[in-house]
């Protein structure tokens, strides 16, 4: 067990933890910050993506400890006063998700491609993407609304 | 007032979703809850000689162990085959038992031996892997093509066949075969695949000891469904003791029909310990034990006349159920897959012969489009082998088969009410650039690139199915739909339905519905459904029936609503009720012009009086509230049809397939939000496309899966796609007030054939099993170049 204390969604936490425990179940069962998933076992679907200090990340690749003192934002903080990222608009207006279960780590993704590419190429979303599976859309309104999205960051 | 039906309407469902604020099983933790691990069969065959929980008992956090002898002492019953199908000889099928936790024996891996209950999931998984299983291993049986002549895997089914179904007239066809000029035969593999929604199955069993209920919050397609047979075939609880809730579920594609063992275990020891117990599912259990799709091996022959008329058609197939007989699993490779496999086309003699066998290997059963792919990649794979040996255009030869009026009997068993095969070809012949892809092909040639074009016209029976019809198929229940639609006093509505949307956005389109016919704004109108505790028994989500079945519920009640609120205002403004209109919210005395709006009438429903005044607004037999219920039993399947074409771009030094353009134009009759259809088709598309040219599951001869993992089987990625090109004919329904059909599963019907029918095209008519991956077309390449070196 360790002491693991993050700044999460803009508010500082401190949680015993024990030293095995994965970002990703440290958010869910630890914070009860249930908007991150897990689709799998193999770090390959790509639903538990969040932001570490800045950067997206695989929240299962990671243990909690490894990124003690971190910033953390998961979709549940992508919202300002209310109002939803962007990202998160485009989505809804060009019906980029269905069953929704993908969403939270491909929205995370796709914010993440933005801040390092603000213009990308059809083919760039596609190629960014590829870390994350979804298995209702068929990914082609997913591309349409980050291209959105990038209209309108 | 705008109709809503039509619109392109934002989804209600999204903001929850796209905030973190969706509640899908496993999101949910109850108090003083207890972690579930099963302890499964690491072998594909075996007998279970003893088992030994006395190390796992001692583990730390252990609550409790039970295997499958507490299940049978308890006499809880065992997962089951929905359809009961009938052999060619008259004799019914044979089905295995299936207990949920096995005793005797096990059949798959993955089957589960034994639940471990702790105070965490980390003692859970320690105390499970302390557990001491002693097997005798058997030889298992994992080929479709050779289960019959491998070993008895359940006692008393010989040959493991569950049945010999024919559907057809074989001397009819025998005839038909005798008068013609060519006879085209082709033998196929529709490959097995995994359905894998991306939320994994779970559960949540909690039990109240006070009420003696037990609830089950559960990853499923049909709550109601699946309490029903919890309770009438599992023997779990009596139906109004046990509620079911599918929350948000993350997808369903079929794989969430059925009830699983883990469901009933759950519910069944959750009692038994008196405490909630959790089970979430890891991918590779999913893997191992969600039910898998197709699994075919067909031989199919079409005779044909020299100008390319069709006369008959045969097709001999075996159908893998995998270890047990589920839910689907007996209707997909019969019902569901026979009436479709003469497809589009007037064929005067056919039949279908099954042989559905048992393999040591997770059990199959329906995945989004069941039995229509396997029948549509079967005649659409001849149809473009005919068209290339009679020399006749793909294009050509369809259309000159297709019917020439509705409704179409079709020859085996449907009454196609509605279509238009020939517009649906000639506008997806347009979007497509037909006439453009031998241009295209050279310039593809010219850059050293093989380049393919592949066509599919496709009719599916779904928006399963009016009761009477599927009972006397052998259906152990009936498929209608239900609907109860409720106003507050204060106007805003709830509408209940029975089926349950994963992801295919009822809480949007089925308000759209509810708005129109009502005349109520669509934020006042809210979409419940997946709690057996809130509305009426329904049937669930499957088949494409959610809105032809279960959105026409929802109108024939909201038309009672309006009937009652006809009534109550003629009484309220003094009126005939045959004079009082109702239009946009409205209700108009004709002779009047006096009006109520559809608000006022609720209210007056829930408060019938008035001060001073011995007056009810209420006309005698009618009595205070405004709420109504709908059964609908639809009085035919729907047709949704269409033709889809792409085309491939092989590099033959590589073998890479690369899907250059893909064009669907469906007709799925009329359409309620254009974005969510749209929405529907790309996912069917990239299921379909993902089975011709990625997807595979694969066991080995000892049945290991040998595709676990993402790692090993190949989930369609973005970047595997081109941008769809989609568009529509519309011919509504006339089975039903709405006009509409279906779309979930169109995609996933047609793309198969129409991918590999332009791989074989670049090819030269090579047949390539699916998936057609590098390795395959590579090699299919070499031999294109030896054999044009031998023609030069």
């Amino acid at each position: 067990m360790g002491k693991i204390s993050l700044e999460v969604n803009g508010r500082k936490v401190e949680k015993e933890a024990s030293d095995n425990t994965l970002l990703s179940t440290f958010l869910r069962e630890h914070l009860q910050l249930t908007g991150t998933h897990i689709g799998c076992d193999t770090s390959q679907c790509g639903a538990c993506v969040v932001h570490v200090d800045g950067n997206s990340l695989k929240s299962c690749t990671a243990l909690a400890a490894d990124v003690n003192g971190s910033k953390v934002t998961t979709i549940e903080g992508l919202e300002t006063n209310g109002k939803m990222h962007p990202m998160q608009e485009a989505f809804k207006k060009l019906h980029g998700l269905q069953c929704g279960f993908c969403t939270p780590g491909m929205v995370m993704s796709a914010v993440d491609l933005l801040q390092k590419n603000k213009k990308p190429s059809d083919t760039e979303i596609r190629d960014w993407l590829e870390g994350n599976i979804c298995r209702c859309t068929g990914y082609q309104n997913i591309v349409a609304a980050v291209k959105e999205a990038a209209t309108k960051m | 007032m705008a109709s809503l039906v039509g619109s392109r309407v934002e989804r209600k469902e999204d903001k929850r979703f796209l905030t973190g604020k969706g509640r899908y099983t496993a999101d949910i933790n109850l108090a003083n809850q207890t972690y579930a691990i099963f302890v499964r069969s690491p072998h594909a065959r075996a007998s279970i000689k003893k088992i030994n929980i006395d190390k796992a008992l001692k583990s730390s956090g252990v609550v409790s162990i039970l295997t499958g002898k507490e299940i049978a002492d308890d006499k809880i019953g065992g997962l089951i085959a929905g359809w009961a199908i009938r052999s060619e000889d008259g004799t019914e099928m044979k089905c295995p038992g299936n207990p949920p936790l096995a005793k005797d024996n096990v059949n798959f891996v993955g089957d589960p031996i034994a639940v471990v209950i702790a105070e965490s999931l980390a003692e859970a998984k320690e105390a499970a892997e302390k557990v001491e299983v002693d097997y005798k291993v058997l030889k298992a049986v994992t080929s479709t093509a050779d289960a019959m002549n491998g070993d008895t895997i359940h006692e008393g089914i010989d040959k493991n066949l569950c049945f010999d179904w024919l559907l057809g007239d074989r001397q009819k066809v025998k005839e038909a075969f005798d008068k013609a000029d060519k006879v085209i035969s082709i033998d196929i593999i529709n490959n097995r695949l995994i359905p894998n929604a991306m939320e994994p199955r779970a559960c949540v069993a909690d039990y109240n000891a006070a009420s003696e209920e037990i609830t089950l919050y559960t990853t499923s397609q049909n709550p109601h469904l699946s309490r029903l047979i919890m309770s009438a075939f599992g023997n779990v609880a009596p139906e109004h003791k046990l509620r079911v809730v599918a929350p948000d579920v993350g997808g369903g594609f079929g794989s969430k029909i059925n009830v699983y063992n883990e469901d009933i275990v759950c519910s069944w020891a959750a009692k038994k310990i008196n405490r909630a117990i959790k089970w979430v599912a890891e991918r590779s259990e999913s893997f191992l034990t969600d039910i898998h799709g197709r699994d075919h091996v067909t031989h199919a022959e079409l005779a044909v006349t020299k100008d390319g008329k069709f006369l008959g058609f045969k097709n001999e197939t075996i159908a893998n159920l995998g270890a047990y007989a589920r839910v689907f699993g007996t209707v997909t490779p019969t019902y569901l897959f026979g009436p479709c496999a003469t497809g589009v086309y007037e064929i005067p003699a056919a039949y279908t012969n099954v042989k559905a066998v048992y393999t040591n290997t997770a059990p199959v059963d329906a995945y989004r489009g069941a039995g229509r792919p396997e029948a549509t990649y079967t005649i659409e794979r001849l149809v473009e082998k005919a068209s290339m040996e009679l020399g006749i255009d793909k294009t050509e030869l369809r259309i000159k088969n297709f019917p020439t009026a509705f409704p179409f009997k079709q020859t085996l068993v449907h009454t196609v009410d509605s279509g238009d095969y020939v517009a649906g070809m000639e506008k997806a012949k347009q979007m497509a650039d037909y006439k453009g892809f031998e241009a295209r092909r050279k310039e593809s040639e010219a850059k050293g690139k093989l380049r393919g074009i592949g066509v599919t016209s496709y009719f599916e029976a779904c928006g399963i199915a009016p009761s009477a019809a599927v009972m006397s198929l052998g259906c152990g229940v009936g498929l209608w739909e239900s609907a109860e639609v409720r106003f507050n006093p204060t106007g805003q509505v709830t509408v209940y339905t029975g089926s349950h949307s994963h992801g295919q956005s009822h809480q949007t389109t089925f308000a759209q519905i509810a708005a129109d016919e009502l005349g109520v704004p669509i934020e006042n109108i809210d979409i419940v459904h997946g709690d057996t505790d809130k509305g009426t028994f329904g049937m669930g989500t499957y088949g494409s029936r959610s809105l032809a079945v279960g959105g026409i519920a929802i109108v024939n009640a909201c038309k009672k609503i309006v009937e009652k609120g006809k009534r109550v205002t003629a009484k309220m403004l003094e009126a005939n009720p045959e004079d009082v209109e109702f239009k946009d919210g409205e209700f108009i005395v004709s002779k009047s012009n006096k009006k109520k709006t559809i608000g006022e009438v609720a209210f007056a429903c829930y408060l019938p009086g008035v001060r001073d005044e011995m007056k009810s607004p209420l006309p005698e037999g009618d009595e205070p509230g405004l709420k109504e219920t709908s059964f609908y039993d639809p009085s035919n399947f729907s047709f949704p049809a269409g033709t889809h074409i792409a085309e491939v771009e092989i590099d033959p030094e590589t073998g890479h397939v690369k899907l250059e353009k893909y064009t669907a134009c469906d007709d799925f009759g009329r359409i309620i939000n254009p974005m969510v259809v749209e929405g529907q088709v790309h996912g069917g598309l990239a299921q379909g496309i993902g089975q011709a040219l990625y997807e595979n599951a694969e066991y080995d001869e000892t049945g290991q899966l040998m595709t676990g993992s993402y790692m090993d089987y190949t989930m369609p990625r973005a970047d595997n796609f081109p941008e769809f090109n989609i568009g529509y004919t519309c011919t509504h329904a006339t089975t039903n007030p709405l006009g509409v059909k279906g779309c979930g599963e169109a995609g996933a019907i047609a793309a198969p054939p129409t991918v590999m029918n332009a791989v074989i095209d670049a090819l030269g008519g090579q047949e390539v099993t699916m998936p057609a991956t590098a390795e395959k077309v590579w090699k299919a390449c070499k031999n294109l170049k030896k054999s044009n070196a031998k023609a030069a």
